[in-house]
């Protein structure tokens, strides 16, 4: 996808509630260019679905509960199907972690297991950052976040990051037809899997690792620097799973230290004065990047 | 009208129903004793006879919220659950209620956990009465036929647009056969047309956002609305009552009388115990004891001018539960009390039976009767007995 094929259309009117450098709902706003008008909106309780309220949206939506985006979606799907209305309709459905790895994993995987045809975007802020920044299913290793604090005896998340729920595998395992892991600071890579999503026949599934200032204790000015630095450490992988098959999107030339990623987030300190925990934390990531095939070359 | 005659249990005449009501969508997730009419239904669409989709979910959570999108996409949409199902659907109850959606639900009755127990009683709608839902109670076969169609009717009219649940007790109505008189599909679509959908529907053209925030400035009268919908609904089903016996022959009001214009003690209820209880009058009668019955067919909302007017004779009303509202009374007698608190009127007891599947046999309905009989409405020190229970084995 190229920028000029970007529409200048908008889909969200100005007045969104959203703290300022929200990488969620920059998110939402690059889907929704993505997929057009003719889009039905499952807003799922989280951030953005706080965010969009007093008719922000151009599109039809709903402020769907905590854990029933993709049913309600599965229900819109079969009663337009009942009325002859469902050709040319897009199904959006956009959930945080919390709503997609914990209490809505239930219903998302029902939904994709029925076949429905919609798209999932799971916007990952590695938190519930709606409540005030609570630790979820998706948060890091080391992360503090406010039910994981750093404390004088225990500091930040310590379960370790190999038991974080994958998600991206977990709805490829369901055999989904599309689905991608992006990220905010490649949006075209992002809008040109949005779209893939779209054209799929069936569920399709994109996670979206999208920063977090406010929960993170990050400059709200550098949302895209610290999703770009994700990307370029490792931290995030950015690929595709069409029918099975695995495709690396972007690719890491000169592979970036973890510390260059997490140093700007005040949420990692505990973990950067860590140094027998960062070398564990650099070497889980160093793995699984070489599972991937993610580096360009080897890093020096 | 031809006098056609089926022999059909309480979940067949649900599915039946649905079919000759043209549902659209139909979602839910199994669950004693409601799986069969999920099992019906499938074979009506799978042999062809019902063009409807079926979601088939994996909680009732899910068969709700999905029943729910189905709604809002302006398909007649049709749901069953139970018990621990209906439990799990509670979030999604006050969601599609709030939202003013005309979802139907099938509910045979039955008891909730702990201890495990898969048999009848009020428990688990009367948990949910105030979920914002319209409840109809079936005592029979035929009237669970008849009344899942009026259902339909009822929520779908302009001036109620919400949900309705058909409550019938598990087993003792859902799984014995009955003899019934189906209704005719001809007159079923002249009594229930196709959908023109009055709700909230998705358009692309129009875009709105549904389920939006409504902060405590508009809240209160958002609420009142919702409120005063739900109250039109006893006239709305008074009139589509009168509709039904018009076109099918049978009649239907939110309350129903049974020997009650001079009973001195009425005795009052919902669902299959009522029926027990009219026998039990027929036999009193024969003795020239002075007793008869008021059902509620209707308890949300509450029928308070109807009720009031078929009881105001009485001089005592003996109040059937088959449920318990920990740490009270049970869940119907505070309704009935209200009616004639601040007036002249009949007093009132209540009697607790039948919990978990406990038979409430004829005996038990007498019993409640001498108790009603023998109090002096002025000297109630006592309101709330329970009289299939060993109690004296606890107390």
């Amino acid at each position: 996808m190229k920028l000029k094929e970007v529409t200048d259309e908008e889909f969200l009117h100005h007045g969104g509630m959203a703290c300022p450098g929200c990488g969620a709902y920059l998110g939402l706003r690059l889907a929704l260019k993505a997929l057009g008008k003719n889009t039905i909106l499952f807003n799922v309780t989280g951030c953005i679905a706080t965010t969009l309220i007093m008719g922000v949206t151009k599109i039809p939506m709903i402020h769907t509960l905590f854990e029933n985006g993709p049913a309600i979606a599965s229900g819109v799907d079969y009663g337009l199907s009942a009325l002859e209305k469902r050709e040319g309709i897009n199904l959006l459905v956009y959930a945080g972690d919390g709503g997609t790895a914990d209490i809505g994993l239930q219903s998302l995987s029902g939904a994709i297991e029925r076949g429905h045809d919609f798209v999932y975007i799971c916007y990952d802020n590695e938190s519930y950052m709606n409540t005030g920044g609570q630790r979820s299913g998706t948060t890091p290793f080391g992360a503090i976040t406010t039910t994981t604090p750093a404390g004088k005896k225990i500091k930040g998340e310590t379960r370790p990051i190999h038991l974080r729920k994958d998600m991206v595998e977990i709805v490829a395992a369901h055999g989904t037809p599309y689905v991608a892991s992006a990220s905010i600071a490649y949006p075209l890579d992002f809008m040109e899997k949005v779209k893939k999503a779209a054209e799929t026949r069936g569920p399709a599934y994109i996670h979206l690792f999208a920063t977090c200032p406010t929960g993170w204790g990050a400059d709200p000015a550098k949302t895209i620097e610290i999703a770009r630095l994700a990307v370029q450490t490792g931290m995030i992988n950015l690929f595709e799973i069409v029918n099975g098959e695995r495709r690396i999107t972007v690719r890491v030339r000169k592979r970036k230290p973890v510390e260059e990623y997490l140093k700007l987030q005040r949420r990692f300190k505990p973990l950067l004065e860590d140094r027998e925990a960062l070398k564990s934390l650099q070497d889980y990531v160093d793995r699984k990047c070489e599972l991937l095939g993610v580096d360009m070359e080897d890093r020096k | 009208m031809q006098e056609v005659r089926e022999v059909w249990s309480g979940n067949r005449a649900v599915a039946e129903s649905v079919k000759r009501a043209r549902v659209q969508v139909v979602s839910a997730y199994p669950i004693t004793p409601q799986s069969s009419v999920m099992e019906y239904i499938a074979k009506f669409i799978h042999d062809g006879e019902l063009d409807a989709r079926m979601i088939r979910v994996e909680s009732e959570h899910s068969a709700l919220s999905a029943a729910c999108g189905s709604s809002l996409s302006g398909a007649r949409t049709f749901t069953a659950t139970s018990s621990q199902g209906l439990m799990l659907m509670a979030e999604v109850l006050f969601f599609a209620s709030g939202l003013r959606l005309p979802v139907v639900m099938a509910l045979p009755n039955r008891c909730l956990e702990s201890p495990v127990n898969i048999w009848s009683d009020h428990q688990d709608s009367l948990a949910v009465r105030d979920s914002g839902w319209i409840q109809l109670y079936a005592s029979d076969v035929q009237e669970v036929h008849d009344m899942t169609v009026q259902a339909f009717k009822l929520s779908e009219d302009e001036r109620i647009l919400l949900p309705s649940m058909i409550c019938y007790e598990g087993f003792l109505i859902s799984h014995v056969s009955e003899v019934v008189n189906p209704l005719p599909q001809d007159l079923v679509d002249e009594f229930l047309p196709e959908p023109d959908p009055k709700w909230a529907v998705f358009d692309i053209e129009n875009p709105f956002q549904v389920n939006e925030l409504l902060t405590p400035e508009g809240f209160p009268e958002y609420r009142y609305k919702q409120h005063k919908a739900m109250l039109r609904a006893v006239d709305v089903y008074t009139e589509i009552g009168r509709e039904f016996a018009r076109i099918f022959g049978r009649e239907y009001s939110p309350v129903r009388g049974f020997m009650h214009e001079d009973a001195d003690v009425l005795i009052v209820g919902i669902g299959s115990i009522m029926s027990t209880a009219r026998q039990v009058v027929k036999e009193l009668r024969e003795r020239g004891e002075k007793v008869g019955t008021v059902e509620l067919k209707m308890f949300r909302p509450f029928p308070e001018k109807e009720f009031r007017e078929l009881t105001e004779n009485a001089r005592i009303l003996a109040v059937m539960d088959k449920d318990i509202g920990f740490g009270s009374s049970g869940m119907v007698y505070p309704d009935i009390t209200r009616v004639w608190y601040n007036r002249d009127g009949p007093s009132a007891l209540n009697f607790i039976v039948g919990l978990g599947g406990r038979e409430v046999v004829p005996e038990t309905i007498h019993r409640i009767y001498r108790i009603a009989k023998d109090t002096d409405p002025d000297k109630i020190e006592e309101d709330v007995f329970w009289p299939d229970t060993m109690t004296e084995v606890i107390d």
